[in-house]
C-alpha cells in the first residue's frame, strides 16, 4: 500500500510539474482547460488538475476523482473520457485521485457522481482528442477536418497515414487548448465503449487479495488502535483502568478523549493504541470504564413507540402540506382506510468496518487515508475539530468496502486523527463490527399514521399522514447573531410536502412531529425514499384494494394525464409524470401483469418511485407457503435513468444489488434500543440476506429516453419493498405494516 | 509473545505474537497478507475465509497457537498467477461491487468446487450461505461458480486477466 501511495504521489507531482505528458483537466470553476507540460510556474495559480495523461508509449492514465464504494464509478467515469478520447480500453490505466479542490466536488452520495460529471467528462476526452488531431494535422500539413481517430491513433485516410497518440504527445503538449464550444462530441450512435459491459478496473486486485481498501493501509512505524465509546449513545467516559491497560502486552498507550458535543463528530471515548490490531483488541477486553451515560439513558424503542402513539393523537408539530379539506373528503369518501406503518432504526453494516489511518506530522500537517464517500467533508470536520487549515490536511481516498451512505459521515476520520495527534505516530484505527453496528449514524426509525379515502368513482380523494420521526437538538445561528437549539430530524427523516402522493391528492394533509432521540443519524442508501416508498405504495395498495381496483390501473389513474407536475415551495422538484407512466406501463407489460392467474399463496405486487433523478417501477412475484415462508420468485425492474447507460455490466450489478439489498433490508435487520443502547451487536443478531434467499429471477430493463444521464446507486432500492409486500397481500390477504418483515406471521390456511 | 512457524501459501513464515492472536490478524498485521478480511470477528460473515489443509476455515476464529503445522492457504496463495478458474470467472462476469467480501467468497467457492466440481444451484446456495455480501452480488457469485466449474473442466478460458476486457453477461 505504501508503494501504491508513493506512486500516486509521484504521479501527481509529475502531473503538476510536467514531464513529457499531455495533461488536461478541469479548472475549479468547471471550465475546460489544459496545462501543457511546459507550463511556467507563473501559471501555477491556474494549473488544472490532470484527469488525462498520455505517455509517449501511447498508454493512457485517467484519474478517478470520485470515491469507489462498490458503485463502479472508478470504471464508469473514465469510460466516458476514453470514449471521447477514442482510445482502446485495454490501453487505459485508472488511478484514484486524492482529495484535491481542483478536481471539483468529490463526494459520492445521492447517486450524483454520474449526472454531475457526465457532460464534463465527455468534454475532457473530446478536447484531448481534438488537440491530438490538431498535432497530427500539423505534422502532415493537412486540414484537421480531414483527420479522424481510431482507438488511440489519428488517421489521414486520403494519404493513408496514421500516427499513434503516443507519437503525437510532444507536439500536442505545446498546442493551445481549443475553446470547448468548438469541440465536437461523438454522436452517441457511434459509441464503442459506452453501453457495453466493462469489468471493474480493480477486479484483478480484488480477486487476488491485493491491498486496496482503507483497512489494508500500512505505513512504516504505524500503530494500531481501537476506540471505545459509551454504549449509551451520547454518553462519555469519566475514568478507566488506563494503567492496567497500558501494562498489557503490546499496548503503547491508552487514554480518554474528551471529544465534542456533535453527535456526528468526534465523540468522547477511550483509545487503546498497540503494536497490532489484536493487541489493542485483547487489551480492550480488560478495559473497565466508568461512564456518564447522559440524558439518553432512559430511551428505548418501546418507549419511543408509546410516545409516537400518543403524539399521533395530537395535531402534528409541523404541516408539510395542506390541500383541500381532508376531514370533509374522508367523511364523504366511499371507502376509507386507516393504518399505522412503522420501521425500526437500522445500521449500514458495510462489510468493511469504519477505519482510518491518520498521521499528525511534526510540521503540524495531517495526512489521512480513509475509505470515505465524502472526503471533502472529512477534511472539513478534521480542520474544525483540530483547528488546522484545510490546506494542511492531505486526504487519500482508498477504495471502500461498501458505503450505503455510512461513509458520508466522517466521525471515524476524526476518531483516528485524535488518536494520532496524541501518540505522534501514524495510527490505523479499525472499528470492531460491534462498534460499527452500535455507533453507526443510523437510518432513523419512523411511524406513519395514515388515513385515506377513495370516492364513489374509485379515485383517491383524501390522504392524511401524520409522520412521527426522530430528531436531535442542533445549535443554529440566527440572522440576528443569537443562537438557539432546534430539533432537526435525522437524514431521510423529514417528509417533503412533494413526496408522492402529495400534489396528486386534491385533499391532502401531511404533518410531521419529531421525537428527540440523542441517537446519531445519517444518510442510508436512498435516504427517506428507502422507507417512504414502502409506506406510501403499501397504503396506496390498501386503498386500491378497498375500492376493488386493479393496483396498476389505480396508480396510472392517480398519476393522471399531465406530463410534468411542477414542484411546490422553494426546494420543490418537478415530477415528470410521463416518465413514470412509461416505466409503470412497461413493468406491467414486461411482467405480464394481469395475464396470469395465481394460485392461493402466490401473487404479484407493483410499486414505483422517483428518487435521485431516476424513475423506477417494479413488479415482484412471490410464493408464501401455508407455514408463512416467503419466496420471491421473480422481480421485474424497469428504470428510466436517461439517454445512456454508461457501463451495462455495472448498471446491471447495481440493479441486482439494489433489488436484493431492498429485500434484505425489508426482511431482516432491526435495531432495538434499550436504556439508550443499541441492543444488537453483530451479524448473528442482525440478519442480512444470504445466497439461499436470493431471488433467482431478476429482470432488468433500461428505458432509453432523451433525458440527462443519471446514477443508479439508489433509485432501484425504494420500490422493491412495497412491490414485495403488495405481492404478499395478493398472495395471502396479509398486509405488512411493521418492519422487519421477518418478524411477521405470514402463515395462512 | 511466542514464536509460531506457520505454513502459509507453501512457505514457512514465523510470527511472534500472543498465543490467542487469531490467524486473521497474524496474516494481516504481521505477515502483510491483507487479502483475508476482517468483517465480524465472530465467524458470522465469511470475509476471513482461508483454507486449512484445503478445508475452508474462519481465520478470525482460529488462534495462531492452534494452527500447528497445518497448511494455510490464503487468497494470495490460491494460484501463483492469480488465474484460478474462480479468479478468471470473477473477472469475466464482473462479479465484485465493493469487492471486500470477494476473497472470502472465492475461498469458500474453491473448497466447494474441489469437493463438487459441477455443483447445482442448491449445492452452491448451501455451501455459500456462510458468506455475506452486503452489496448483494449473489446472482453473479452463483453464475461465477458455474462459470469457474466450466473453465476448470474445459481447462481453458477466454477470461479476462486485467481491467482491459469486456465483462460477459
Amino acid at each position: 500500500m505504501t508503494q501504491i501511495i508513493e506512486s500516486r504521489r509521484r504521479f501527481l507531482r509529475q502531473g503538476a510539474a510536467g514531464g513529457v505528458s499531455l495533461l488536461l483537466g478541469l479548472h475549479a470553476g468547471g471550465a475546460i482547460a489544459a496545462a501543457a507540460s511546459t507550463d511556467s510556474p507563473a501559471n501555477s495559480d491556474f494549473a488544472p488538475n490532470a484527469f488525462i495523461r498520455i505517455g509517449q508509449d501511447g498508454r493512457v492514465t485517467l484519474i478517478s476523482k470520485q470515491p469507489e464504494i462498490g458503485q463502479g464509478i472508478k470504471t464508469s467515469l473514465p469510460m466516458i473520457i476514453a470514449e471521447e478520447l477514442d482510445v482502446a480500453w485495454q490501453d487505459v490505466r485508472v488511478v484514484q485521485g486524492d482529495l484535491n479542490p481542483i478536481y471539483g466536488p468529490q463526494g459520492a452520495g445521492g447517486s450524483t457522481s454520474t449526472p454531475t460529471n457526465y457532460d464534463n467528462f465527455h468534454k475532457l476526452g473530446a478536447t484531448a482528442r481534438a488537440i491530438l488531431v490538431q498535432a497530427a494535422s500539423q505534422a502532415w500539413s493537412v486540414p484537421a477536418s480531414e483527420c479522424s481517430t481510431d482507438k488511440g491513433s489519428v488517421e489521414h485516410k486520403a494519404s493513408n497515414r496514421k500516427l499513434g497518440y503516443g507519437a503525437l504527445v510532444k507536439v500536442a503538449a505545446t498546442l493551445p487548448v481549443p475553446d470547448v464550444k468548438s469541440v465536437a462530441l461523438k454522436d452517441p450512435s457511434t459509441y464503442r465503449l459506452l453501453g457495453t459491459r466493462i469489468g471493474g478496473v480493480d477486479n484483478a486486485q480484488v480477486v487476488s487479495g491485493k491491498p486496496l481498501f482503507g483497512i489494508d493501509v500500512k505505513l512504516p512505524g504505524m500503530l494500531y488502535a481501537t476506540y471505545v465509546k459509551c454504549p449509551t449513545l451520547g454518553g462519555r467516559p469519566v475514568k478507566a483502568n488506563l494503567a492496567a491497560i497500558k501494562a498489557m502486552p503490546g499496548v503503547k498507550d491508552a487514554f480518554l478523549i474528551e471529544g465534542t458535543a456533535n453527535l456526528n463528530g468526534l465523540r468522547p471515548g477511550v483509545a487503546i493504541v498497540a503494536n497490532s490490531t489484536w493487541n489493542a483488541l485483547r487489551a480492550r477486553k480488560k478495559l473497565q470504564v466508568e461512564w456518564d451515560e447522559g440524558e439518553g439513558a432512559s430511551h428505548s424503542w418501546a418507549g419511543f413507540t408509546a410516545q409516537a402513539q400518543a403524539l399521533s393523537k395530537q395535531p402534528g408539530a409541523a404541516v408539510m402540506r395542506k390541500d383541500g379539506d381532508v376531514a370533509a373528503a374522508l367523511a364523504g369518501a366511499a371507502h376509507t382506510v386507516e393504518a399505522t406503518y412503522s420501521y425500526p432504526f437500522i445500521s449500514h453494516a458495510s462489510m468493511e468496518p469504519q477505519n482510518c489511518t491518520a498521521w499528525f506530522k511534526p510540521d503540524g500537517t495531517l495526512e489521512l487515508w480513509a475509505p470515505t464517500q465524502n472526503p471533502g467533508s472529512g477534511q472539513a470536520l478534521a480542520a474544525s475539530t483540530f483547528n488546522i487549515p484545510k490546506e494542511n490536511i492531505l486526504l487519500h481516498i482508498t477504495r471502500s468496502g461498501g458505503g450505503f451512505g455510512r461513509r458520508l459521515s466522517s466521525d471515524f476520520i476524526v476518531d483516528a486523527a485524535a488518536i494520532a495527534q496524541k501518540v505522534k505516530a501514524p495510527v490505523k484505527l479499525t472499528w470492531t463490527r460491534e462498534d460499527d453496528m452500535q455507533h453507526d449514524h443510523f437510518r432513523a426509525g419512523g411511524f406513519h399514521f395514515l388515513r385515506g379515502g377513495v370516492d364513489a368513482q374509485g379515485k383517491l380523494s383524501a390522504w392524511h399522514n401524520h409522520f412521527v420521526t426522530f430528531a436531535n437538538l442542533v445549535e443554529r445561528k440566527e440572522s440576528d447573531g443569537t443562537s438557539g437549539s432546534v430539533l432537526q430530524p435525522g437524514s431521510g427523516g423529514s417528509l417533503s410536502g412533494d413526496e408522492f402522493p402529495g400534489r396528486w391528492a386534491a385533499n391532502c394533509l401531511l404533518e410531521q412531529t419529531p421525537i428527540e432521540c440523542r441517537i446519531p443519524m445519517g444518510p442510508w442508501r436512498a435516504p427517506g425514499s428507502n422507507v417512504f416508498a414502502w409506506v406510501f405504495h403499501s397504503f396506496i395498495d390498501e386503498l386500491a384494494h378497498a375500492a376493488g381496483r386493479d393496483p396498476v390501473e389505480f396508480r396510472l389513474e392517480m398519476l393522471g394525464d399531465k406530463d410534468i407536475v411542477p414542484g411546490t415551495g422553494e426546494r420543490g422538484q418537478p415530477y415528470n409524470v410521463g416518465r413514470m407512466r412509461n416505466v409503470l406501463k412497461a413493468v406491467a407489460e414486461k411482467s405480464g401483469w394481469g395475464q396470469r392467474k395465481f394460485a392461493r399463496g402466490q401473487g404479484a405486487g407493483v410499486a414505483f418511485h422517483f428518487s435521485h433523478r431516476g424513475y423506477v417501477a417494479e413488479v415482484a412475484e412471490v410464493t408464501v407457503s401455508k407455514e408463512g415462508k416467503l419466496t420471491v420468485d421473480r422481480v421485474v425492474v424497469v428504470t428510466d435513468i436517461g439517454a445512456q447507460i454508461v457501463n451495462l455490466s455495472g448498471a446491471e450489478n447495481q440493479v441486482e444489488g439494489s433489488v436484493i439489498d431492498g429485500l434484505s433490508t425489508l426482511m431482516g435487520p432491526a435495531l432495538d434500543i434499550d436504556k439508550g443502547r443499541i441492543v444488537q451487536s453483530n451479524f448473528h443478531e442482525y440478519p442480512l440476506l444470504r445466497m439461499p434467499d436470493t431471488p433467482t429471477k431478476i429482470e432488468t430493463h433500461f428505458l432509453k429516453t432523451d433525458y440527462p444521464v443519471t446514477g443508479l446507486g439508489e433509485p432501484v432500492f425504494p420500490p422493491l419493498a412495497p412491490a414485495v409486500c403488495n405481492a404478499i397481500f395478493a398472495a395471502t390477504g396479509k398486509r405488512v405494516r411493521e418492519l422487519p418483515l421477518g418478524k411477521a406471521d405470514l402463515s395462512w390456511s | 509473545m511466542s514464536k509460531y512457524n506457520l505454513n502459509v501459501n507453501g512457505k514457512i513464515q514465523s510470527v511472534d505474537v500472543e498465543a490467542d492472536t487469531p490467524l486473521l490478524w497474524a496474516l494481516r498485521d504481521t505477515l502483510g497478507l491483507v487479502g483475508t478480511k476482517y468483517g465480524c470477528g465472530i465467524g458470522a460473515c465469511g470475509a476471513c475465509t482461508v483454507h486449512i489443509d484445503g478445508q475452508p476455515a474462519r481465520a478470525c476464529q482460529m488462534p495462531v497457537s492452534s494452527v500447528g503445522k497445518h497448511k494455510i492457504t490464503t487468497i494470495e496463495g490460491l494460484d501463483a498467477n492469480a488465474a484460478h478458474p474462480l479468479q478468471q470467472a470473477w473477472q469475466e462476469l464482473d462479479v465484485p461491487q465493493c469487492g471486500y467480501c470477494q476473497a472470502g467468497q472465492i475461498m469458500t467457492a474453491c473448497a466447494l468446487l474441489k469437493q463438487t466440481p459441477r455443483p447445482t444451484d442448491a449445492q452452491i446456495d448451501d455451501a455459500m450461505a456462510g458468506n455475506l455480501c452486503r452489496c448483494a452480488t449473489y446472482v453473479r457469485i452463483r453464475a461465477g461458480i458455474h462459470r469457474a466449474a466450466e473453465i476448470a473442466s474445459s481447462g481453458k478460458s477466454d477470461g479476462v486477466k486485467n481491467n482491459s476486457g469486456k465483462a460477459k453477461k
